[in-house]
């Protein structure tokens, strides 16, 4: 396989167009999660509101929660140190998966191996 | 060859074909908006309207706000995008996306020659924010781009190595990316990247997937999350860094981890980049040939070399010597104690070359008591788990001046940086007042 097409099915591995091989998850853990989320997002920011302020379903980044690319970086971060989830992007669009926390927590559901 | 897209190669032939497409695509207008996402796109792009004779508008954002003020500095201005959501508010030139992808020269069509553009010719404006509001725009002539780049690839011993891969972290739009990541690879023969890559994991396999030599072009934002996420890096042959100077424990750990050099670039918008140094080295910079520096009136004036005006630096540049100088920071850094003289930016230098101090800022204290000599001490704030007070102000006594000690001397588990990675002296003096806040309600 040449290199280019192996990290295409790398990025498509981890991109929402392949269905992640994972047990599905409870709305229950679903709802710890997002909170614990909520509260990484809102420590690693220095916010100054409680997590359970962030709508689930309005924006993360530009509108709604109003992160800028800066932000983005230091949540991908602290995700990556507590769920060991490396975020990845086909661009440098941070759309989708900030498109929403309840997005973000999906994707961190998926994908998390801690 | 000409770029590399997810590791594979575009080469000349098809980089001239697209240029030739685009050129006829821009249409009458003198000035083109080149907002292309897509470094490739951006390099066609730009060299489409050099071979058109159009000059290239290089704004640093693109709110709409300068959008109109780019209309009043050149009504005839499109657009060029290779974004299907743009919404620049501009005749818009979409980028011919590729039909079949040119794999082999021989499928390519070949112009006869590479088009020579004139050393005279008015390549771009790039703009600054002006006091007033209102855009301020630079010329940048193409004669004086290629010197500058030219002697770029001499400063990273580009020539040594065969030609290189070069991936970078920021938009082609700004002068650090338009000359380190679009520039440098078209003027001297080397591959760039048509990727922006933003996470972590996403500029390791980007990187992953070039071939040797390979070159990051990034700033220090980056570099901080690179080496904090837990992601494998892998072996580059240069790490450059630019924007704002990078903490000295910071620049070691890059070199070991990539295990290569770190080499930073100085410049501005307005000059474009002037001076190098390699951070492990120590702190001097070494200015790019024929380009000088002067004093007036308090203010570190450039010019010379491929400085196309006398241009007013909005730091302090120290000379040190021929070619050489210290950076001291933004002019407001400016520190005076008891008539001794330096910068918040040099003192935070000092701060952080001690082992064991991981981030510190010195801040000044407003509302301090009134002491008798009148005189204002600074604060700080570190981040140094492994050290006591004591052990660290004796580690400061020996790098600067004791006027400068800090009271109080604060250590904290983050610094207060914002969005850009810099520290808001007014954040540092809210996290100074809390800190003073719970120990005395502990």
């Amino acid at each position: 396989m040449s290199l280019a097409l192996l990290l295409k099915a790398y990025r498509d591995s981890m991109s929402d167009k392949v269905a992640p091989l994972r047990q599905p998850v409870s709305p229950a853990s679903l709802a710890t999660l997002t909170g614990e989320v909520a509260g990484l997002i809102v420590e690693a920011l220095n916010l100054d509101i409680t997590p359970a302020d962030i709508d689930p379903d309005a924006p993360l980044y530009g509108e709604g929660l109003g992160l800028d690319s800066i932000d983005i970086l230091e949540i991908a971060l602290v995700v990556s140190k507590q769920y060991g989830v490396q975020l990845r992007a086909d661009s440098e669009d941070n759309e989708r998966i900030f498109a929403s926390l309840r997005r973000l927590v999906d994707y961190v559901s998926a994908h998390r191996t801690k | 060859m000409v770029a590399y897209r997810a590791g594979a190669p575009i080469l000349v032939p098809q980089f001239l074909g697209d240029v030739q497409r685009v050129a006829t695509a821009l249409g009458r207008s003198a000035y083109v908006l080149n907002a292309c996402r897509d470094r490739y796109h951006f390099s066609v792009g730009f060299a489409a309207s050099l071979v058109a004779g159009k000059v290239s508008l290089l704004p640093s954002t693109h709110t709409p706000e300068v959008v109109r003020q780019l209309t009043a500095f050149a009504p005839d201005v499109v657009c060029l995008t290779d974004d299907d959501n743009c919404s620049i508010a501009l005749p818009l030139i979409r980028y011919p996306h590729d039909t079949a992808p040119l794999a082999t020269a021989a499928d390519c069509p070949v112009p006869s020659t590479v088009p020579r553009i004139d050393a005279g010719q008015l390549a771009a404006y790039v703009f600054t924010s002006g006091s007033t509001g209102t855009p301020v725009p630079y010329r940048k002539t193409w004669g004086p781009l290629v010197e500058c780049v030219r002697e770029e690839a001499k400063r990273l011993s580009l020539a040594g190595r065969g030609r290189c891969a070069i991936v970078a972290t920021v938009p082609p739009q700004h002068m650090y990316g338009f000359e380190s990541s679009v520039l440098i690879a078209l003027c001297n023969a080397h591959a760039l990247c048509a990727e922006r890559p933003f996470y972590p994991a996403d500029i390791a396999a980007v990187l992953d997937a070039l071939p040797r030599p390979r070159i990051l072009i990034t700033t220090p934002v980056h570099l901080r999350a690179l080496l904090a996420a837990g992601v494998a890096l892998p072996q580059a042959d240069l790490v450059v860094s630019s924007t704002a100077p990078l903490e000295p424990q910071l620049a070691a750990e890059t070199e070991q981890r990539f295990n290569t050099q770190l080499l930073e670039v100085y410049g501005s918008t307005e000059t474009g980049q002037i001076a190098t140094r390699r951070p492990t080295d120590g702190v001097e910079w070494s200015l790019w040939p024929g380009v000088t520096l002067s004093l007036r009136d308090g203010t570190t004036w450039a010019q010379g070399g491929h400085v196309e005006q006398p241009t007013r630096m909005y730091d302090l540049l120290e000379i040190v010597g021929a070619g050489r100088f210290r950076l001291h920071g933004r002019v407001t850094d400016l520190v005076n104690i008891a008539g001794k003289r330096t910068s918040l930016a040099y003192l935070n230098h000092q701060l952080n070359g001690i082992p064991g101090v991981e981030d510190g800022a010195f801040f000044h204290v407003e509302d301090s008591p009134a002491s008798h000599t009148g005189v204002t001490r600074l604060a700080a704030c570190v981040v140094a788990p492994q050290l006591d007070a004591a052990r660290l102000v004796e580690a400061l006594r020996e790098r600067i001046d004791a006027v400068f000690l800090p009271r109080p001397l604060l250590f904290v588990a983050r610094l207060p940086r914002n969005s850009t990675g810099k520290l808001p002296q007014a954040a540092l003096r809210s996290l100074a007042a809390a800190q003073g806040k719970s120990a005395s309600a502990s």
